[in-house]
């Protein structure tokens, strides 16, 4: 053989890997031409629509529904312990989290309400609006009962408890002491700290929670339509619950309008729509509307953080320590518990930095407030802007440029591997590149000339850096461990069709967040064929490998090497058959844009669709022995470390209006090391739509209860969202440091933005202030906080 | 229910139906007419995502009744997209990737396809205000307003050159 095989895989002549390529699976969503759960009418289809509480802790007393059942097309009302008779309760616990514990929860609530928005009865007519209307006329009568809202005074011994049986509010509590604490602050010139609030807020996914479940009584099969990140984990909990055999079920997810770990869950609503279809034995919807989703998707984030750090004159920090608590509303949800986002948090904090002694302890405690679990970046919006308010602290009272702290103290590129002081391994980072590379793209001096200049005319501007490192790739540490069947391995399936055509089946799936087109690109160049010879197929349990979905950034990472592999895997086979019938050994052969070609002169050979003639309608021309297998399936799962985590860095420049407290953010930067970049432009946009969705956490979203436990701003009119107005150009850029526990070593890309955004533009509203002597912590940072920090009002409005 | 009669011309077709007064327009285009490229992400006129054109302006579908649209001529996604109006804003959404899952795209392309119209000397900053009452949760916007730059700019030397 004359010619060297190319250096990398990715370096074949239709190369994909690393191009942009705009998404082929598009076109319909351009012409509203998608199909979204509530797009699909079935035969016969009823609708349900839920009588929800109106209190945060209340025992139903009776539930009249005479009036509601006569109202015109009403099919069924059906209450908690009727529908308990075909769905069983669940526990919100995994086993690897020690000490964890929740209550059973049912689908409709059984005799009280834990927080306003449950449950407790169905209604089910012919259209959504007769059971609209029908809803209003079943009459509860409730007996209020005290309500714990304060997450501060949930442990309090005079605070009720929640679920007796559980002997107290605590659902989970963790500590970690790593190195000589003690020491370090003992050790210490200085020590800072400081008391960070994150506001407890929502995903606002533009696509309401969604499912449309068909039970099918002659087969005893289920298929549900289901806005989901994770088919398979969804078609093993309602086989669960159900009492339905798993190959029954078939969970099929077309199009998402957004997700963002806000659909990776089980919601008693979309149970009960499950669970109501198989009772009336016909199709029953349920999409829920933007008030009711206010007050049922999952919140999260609802943290409250002691941090100190521990300096020394030079700027060299020596420890950290938090002292995090999360209020998590009544249940841990299932299956993925509400215990995750402060495990992160203790995992995280500090992440990026070379300190040596970490203490931490989180408490995770009952409220009669909606449930918290896993939003997008699941606790390093929170870890992240903890470290970095105190970095950032320490730099301001030492007088130190926050940049050169970070220079100071950032692990340094040559370090690794290294172990984080919560035991997590990081196979390979980039800070210090990531960092002088941010500050070039911001052009970092000309910026602080800038904000010098206009300081002098009362013009505030801040610039603020955020260093993080993100978690992606998760092994089974993750949930499996725990007992959860949720899977971290992924499959491909890939097949040659008669005219040359590849089909992909992948267990992850779209939102949006362009997983087809990088599935695509990965088995065309795998395989060796355009890309508009490929086909994706996603989101149906019926169709695709077994799989995990589309969550913690795996989705290239895990997903994409099976389908390297599964491609790599095909093209063999079809060269084993090229070279039979060529007559000429497969080492010689290349398939390069559907063609088999000589290797080394590149001369066409052979089109796949000949090969598929003659494979699968003149097999008879095949010598005797050789058997075609063009249907390959290849998994993959990253053993290597529990996580593989990824890091970059943010910048932020805004300027910050003192008269009326109004941020306005100039621009935002990214730059970050997601390992090998199959498609550039889908992770930037990945990445800036994740710095919005952090930017909406820091600034604006806040899910605001008065003291009875009420959502007081459960609309989009009063829940502010980032709209395009208010929202700065984001400049993104790369560090590319290839993960090895994978050929392909993509590390993932969706939550980095949502995981910096905070840190940098609390920095950034602190550095406008710091003249002011005034800083502030407590997201989010609105306009009357700002005044409030300010002095110029007094006391909260309202 | 109350019940009335309309004549509504829909992508260009006359339609005669009977609706109950209560109905909103946009599950009149979903429901009766099967037209379920407009989406309803808040069904309180915040989100945007049901922005539809009636004689020729960017509205609401589920701010306005169906009884409302009698005599009216509307037009939605699937109207748009067949007439090829809003083909180079559909193609530069595309190129940029200014949609992700998608859901919002119907109605800021209804937005967008406006704004080209009203206002073809618009910069970045009129093309964000001018989109500010379509909600993305994806896209952080950016790539929206690079598609509606690069429509603007495009229409606009096409018509230098004419
Ligand atoms: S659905 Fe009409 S504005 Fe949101
Ligand atoms: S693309 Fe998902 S909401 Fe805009």
């Amino acid at each position: 053989m004359s010619s060297a095989p190319p250096v990398s895989f990715f370096d074949r002549p239709n190369s994909y890997i690393g191009r942009t390529v705009p998404r082929p699976n598009v076109k319909k969503l351009l012409q509203g031409r998608g199909t979204y759960v509530d797009d699909i009418t079935l035969p016969r289809m009823l609708h349900v629509v839920f009588v929800r509480s109106p209190h945060a802790h209340a025992k139903i007393v009776s539930i009249d529904r005479a009036a509601a059942q006569e109202m015109p097309g009403v099919i069924a009302v059906v209450t908690g312990p009727e529908l308990a008779k075909v769905i069983t309760p669940w526990v919100g616990v995994l086993t690897h989290m020690k000490g964890l514990k929740s209550a059973p929860q049912h689908a409709i609530a059984i005799d009280r309400a834990c927080w306003q928005g449950e449950a407790v009865a169905a209604v089910v007519a012919e259209t959504r609006a007769e059971a609209e209307d029908a809803a209003e006329m079943v009459v509860v009568e409730w007996e209020e009962l005290p309500a714990v809202v304060d997450m501060e005074a949930a442990l309090d011994a005079g605070t009720p408890v929640i679920h007796p049986d559980l002997g107290d509010n605590l659902a989970f509590r963790r500590e970690l002491v790593t190195g000589d604490v003690d020491g370090a602050f003992a050790a210490a010139d200085h020590v800072f700290e400081e008391i960070f609030h994150t506001g407890r807020h929502t995903g606002v996914c533009l696509e309401p929670r969604a499912v449309l479940a068909d039970y099918q009584p002659a087969e005893g099969k289920l298929v549900a339509y289901q806005a989901t990140q994770a088919p398979h984990m969804i078609q093993n909990l309602l086989a669960k619950h159900l009492n339905l055999t798993e190959s029954d079920v078939r969970v099929v997810c077309k199009d998402v309008g957004g997700s963002f770990g806000i659909k990776v869950h089980i919601y008693p609503d979309e149970m009960a729509t499950a669970a109501l279809s198989v009772l009336l034995k016909r199709p029953v919807k349920f999409i829920a509307d933007r008030l009711e989703s206010f007050v049922t998707d999952i919140h999260a984030r609802d943290h409250r953080i002691k941090g100190r750090i521990a300096v020394k004159n030079d700027g060299e920090i020596l420890a950290f320590e938090i002292d995090d608590r999360t209020g998590i509303g009544p249940y841990s949800v299932y299956p993925r518990t509400s215990a995750v986002e402060a495990n992160q948090v203790v995992n995280l904090v500090g992440g990026p930095y070379k300190h040596k002694a970490y203490r931490a302890a989180t408490e995770v405690v009952f409220q009669n407030k909606n449930v918290t679990c896993q939003y997008r970046a699941v606790g390093h919006p929170i870890a992240c802007a903890v470290t970095e308010g105190l970095v950032d602290l320490a730099a301001r009272k030492l007088g130190i440029d926050p940049a050169e702290i970070r220079r100071r103290n950032l692990i340094p590129d040559d370090a690794y591997p290294y172990t984080g002081l919560a035991g997590l391994p990081y196979e390979s980072l980039s800070h210090h590149a990531s960092l002088e590379k941010l500050l070039k793209l911001m052009d970092y001096d000309g910026l602080r000339t800038e904000q010098a200049e206009l300081r002098k005319r009362g013009i505030y501007r801040g610039i603020g850096l955020a260093s993080f490192i993100e978690v992606t790739n998760p092994s089974a540490a993750f949930y499996g461990v725990g007992g959860a069947r949720i899977s971290s391995q992924d499959g491909c399936t890939i097949r040659l069709d008669p005219t040359g055509t590849i089909i992909c089946a992948t267990g992850v799936t779209e939102q949006g967040q362009g997983t087809e087109a990088m599935i695509a690109q990965i088995a065309a160049t795998a395989v060796g064929v355009t890309m508009e010879r490929v086909r994706v197929i996603t989101g149906d349990t019926d169709a695709t490998p077994y799989g995990g979905g589309t969550w913690a950034s795996r989705g290239a990472g895990i997903g994409g090497e099976a389908a390297l592999q599964a491609g790599k895997a095909l093209r063999q086979n079809i060269l084993t058959v090229a070279a039979a019938m060529l007559q000429a050994a497969p080492e010689s052969l290349d398939i390069r844009n559907g063609t088999v070609v000589d290797t080394d002169t590149g001369v066409e050979r052979l089109p796949l669709e000949e090969i598929g003639r003659v494979v699968y309608f003149r097999p008879d021309a095949l010598p005797k022995g050789l058997q075609p297998e063009f249907v390959v399936t290849r998994h993959y799962v990253q053993k290597d470390y529990p996580f593989v985590f990824t890091n970059g860095i943010q910048g932020s420049y805004l300027e910050v209006d003192t008269e009326t407290g109004f941020v306005t953010l100039l621009k935002h930067w990214c730059v970050e090391d997601c390992g090998t970049i199959i498609n550039p432009q889908l992770v930037d946009e990945q990445i800036r739509g994740g710095v919005v969705q952090g930017l909406g956490g820091a600034l604006y979203e806040q899910c605001i209860y008065d003291d009875r436990g009420q959502l007081v701003n459960g609309s989009m009119i009063d829940y502010l969202v980032p709209m395009a107005g208010e929202m700065p150009d984001i400049v993104v850029g790369h560090v590319v440091s290839p993960t090895a526990s994978s050929e392909l070593g993509a590390k993932g890309a969706g939550e980095a933005g949502t995981a910096g955004a905070p840190g940098a533009v609390m920095n950034a509203i602190n550095d406008a202030l710091q003249p002011l002597n005034v800083s502030l912590a407590a997201q989010p940072f609105t306009p009357e906080s700002i005044l409030m920090a300010l002095g110029r009002v007094s006391a909260k409005v309202g | 229910m109350e019940q009335h009669e309309i004549s509504v011309i829909v992508n260009g077709q006359k339609l005669r139906r009977r609706v109950s007064a209560r109905q909103h327009l946009i599950d009149f285009l979903r429901n009766e007419l099967s037209l379920t490229g407009s989406h309803l992400g808040c069904e309180h006129g915040v989100c945007g995502a049901c922005t539809i054109q009636v004689n020729g302006t960017a509205v609401r579908g589920c701010l306005m009744l169906a009884v409302q649209a009698d005599g009216a001529k509307v037009e939605t996604i699937e109207g748009l997209s067949d007439s090829g109006a809003i083909a180079d804003l559909q193609e530069a959404f595309h190129q940029y990737n200014a949609l992700q899952c998608g859901f919002c795209t119907p109605g800021m392309l209804a937005t967008a396809a406006e704004l080209v119209e009203l206002h073809p000397h618009a910069d970045r900053e009129e093309i964000r205000a001018h989109i500010s009452g379509n909600y993305c949760r994806c896209t952080g916007y950016h790539a929206i307003v690079d598609a509606i730059a690069f429509v603007l700019e495009t229409r606009r030397n096409k018509g230098g050159a004419a």
